[in-house]
Parts: C-alpha cells; sequence; structure tokens
C-alpha cells in the first residue's frame, strides 16, 4: 500500500523537478524548489530516515527556500537563459 | 537503469551495508555505551564528534565569506525601481500572526536542541529553526526589529561562542588526561556516571552547534535581504 503513496510522491518530485529547472521566473522556480525539497522530505520520511527528514524539512524547504527569495529580490526576476 | 535491479531491498538486513559489523556494533552498542536513544545523534556526536565540529567550523567559514563577500559599507546607491514595489506598510493580520508564531517557533526550536539525543533533531535543525524565527521577524516587521535581538556585531561573537563550546568540551577531555572529544572523561566535572557523561556532553555540544547555525542563518539571510547593507530587508 505504502508503495502507491511513494511512487505519487516519487512523480511530483521529478515534475518539481523538472519544472524548477525549465521556469523562466526565478521566483516561481525558487518556490518550485521549496515544494520539491518538501517531498524530498516526505519520500525520507517514508524510509523511516526521520533526522534527514527533519533536516530537509528545515533547511531545504524551510530556509534555503527563503535565501532563494531573498536573492531573486534582490537581482533580477527573469532568467535570460 | 539496468543495475537498479542489482540493488538489496529496501531495509533487507543481509545487505552489505547493514551486515557489517560496524553497523551492527552502533545499533547493539549505542545504548549501553552512551545512554542516548537516538542512535544518529550518537554517532554525530560522540563517536563521530570530531567530523561535526569541523562540519560547524564549515558553517562558520562559511558565513564569514558570505559576509565578506556582500557586506557593504557606505551610502546606499540609488533604488532599483522594482524594488520600489515592495515597499509595504505594517500589515496588522501579518503582524498579530508573526506575533504569535515565532514564540512557539522559538519554543520549538530549544526543544529540538535540549531533546536532540532522544528524538530526532539536534543542533543543526534546531539552530536552524531558531534563526528561521528570526528571519520571520525580519520578514513580518523589517530588519531594524530583527536587528534589536541580532544585532550585527553580536553575529559573530555568538558564532564563534558555539564553536568555542564545541571544541571546549575536546579540549577538557585533553585536560583531564584522555582523548580529544572522548567523554567519558568528563565525569569528573559532571559527578555522573560515564555513560551518563557521554549523553549529557553529547547535549553540550548540541547546544554549541545551535549557537553558531542560529547567528549565520540570520546572517546570511540579512545580508541578502539588505544588499548588504543591513539597513533595510526586504
Amino acid at each position: 500500500m505504502i508503495w502507491i503513496f511513494d511512487s505519487i510522491i516519487l512523480i511530483f518530485l521529478v515534475v518539481t523537478a523538472i519544472i524548477s529547472l525549465q521556469v523562466k521566473d526565478l521566483l516561481s522556480a525558487s518556490m518550485i524548489f521549496g515544494v520539491y525539497s518538501f517531498l524530498m522530505c516526505l519520500l525520507w520520511a517514508g524510509m523511516a530516515a526521520v533526522d534527514v527528514a527533519f533536516t530537509e524539512a528545515a533547511v531545504g524547504a524551510g530556509v534555503s527556500a527563503v535565501f532563494l527569495i531573498a536573492t531573486v529580490f534582490r537581482t533580477s526576476r527573469r532568467s535570460s537563459d | 537503469m539496468s543495475a537498479v535491479s542489482d540493488f538489496p531491498d529496501w531495509g533487507d538486513p543481509h545487505s552489505p551495508a547493514n551486515s557489517y559489523r560496524l553497523s551492527q556494533g552502533y545499533i547493539t552498542d549505542t545504548f549501553p555505551q552512551t545512554s542516548v536513544p537516538n542512535m544518529v545523534t550518537a554517532v554525530l556526536a560522540d563517536y563521530r564528534g570530531y567530523d561535526t565540529m569541523f562540519e560547524t567550523v564549515v558553517i562558520f567559514t562559511a558565513g564569514i565569506a558570505i559576509i565578506g563577500i556582500l557586506r557593504r559599507y557606505g551610502p546606499k546607491d540609488k533604488v532599483i525601481p522594482e524594488q520600489k514595489l515592495y515597499k509595504k506598510e505594517p500589515d496588522l493580520i501579518v503582524e498579530t500572526t508573526c506575533r504569535l508564531m515565532i514564540p512557539i517557533i522559538q519554543l520549538f526550536a530549544l526543544y529540538v536542541v535540549a531533546h536532540g539525543h532522544h528524538s530526532p533533531g539536534g543542533g543543526f535543525q534546531g539552530g536552524v529553526i531558531f534563526g528561521a524565527s528570526f528571519i520571520l521577524l525580519a520578514l513580518a516587521r523589517d530588519l531594524q526589529a530583527a536587528q534589536k535581538w541580532v544585532p550585527e556585531s553580536r553575529i559573530l561573537k555568538l558564532a564563534g561562542t558555539g564553536i568555542f563550546i564545541y571544541a571546549g568540551f575536546g579540549f577538557l577531555c585533553l585536560l583531564l588526561g584522555s582523548n580529544f572529544l572522548d567523554y567519558a572523561i568528563l565525569h569528573k566535572v559532571m559527578g555522573v556516571t560515564p555513560i551518563e557523561a557521554r549523553s549529557h556532553s553529547m547535549l553540550g555540544v548540541e547546544i554549541g552547534v545551535a549557537f553558531t547555525v542560529t547567528a549565520i542563518m540570520f546572517s546570511i539571510y540579512s545580508n541578502l535581504a539588505s544588499n548588504g547593507y543591513m539597513k533595510e530587508g526586504l
């Protein structure tokens, strides 16, 4: 039963990873990257690696998304490539 | 993709990583040797304490590098027109929510640090959550409101204090005639059994890690958000 949840999360993970690399608006890319980190955190928790999941939730989904958004506000919002 | 099918099953007790005697030793010996139920923290802060000490130094160095690159002095250069969009009025709902949330977040961060050797968590996570509470204050009000609590002059002192606490535990062990970061000897000063001394020392070094991570996280945010001038944030 758990593999259904794992597969759904894994598909969303791949989708968010590709979108956050492809999207031109860097603010959206940062927020989708936060979603990616949160899905990664769910996967770690599903694999019973609670310490890693906790770190991923705090650092990946929490603080580094804020850092990226702060950087976007102070540079340019559109990606040139 | 064809190599994936050769991987051992998830959680397979006979896979090479699980059947090697090192990991079995950690699983069976951690609680009798250190009286710490969370063996991840025990490996992190005790058996591999030397690595974790220099991870803390890496965070400190990264913080210094970011301050060195981003920090700017002198009058502000002219504001980019796009930034005028983000000038904000004080918002009642946002401020009240943050006023309610920030004490809870900080209390939870202290719990994560203090309970890190009994449940998931520890110095890194607790420090990040504690730093995030100041970042939330800076986002909800402005950067000055958060800098009242963590002024710029105090950031590097706080971060250095964290490493000093961690290394201090190591050198205290040396002074008492044991190896660097071999906490069992600290039972002489702590007045507990050698096994409990390892558990208490883990809590001590986690507090040191939390000091450094809190200070550096807030410093990175305030430098990024204020364009290096540390005057007004987002």
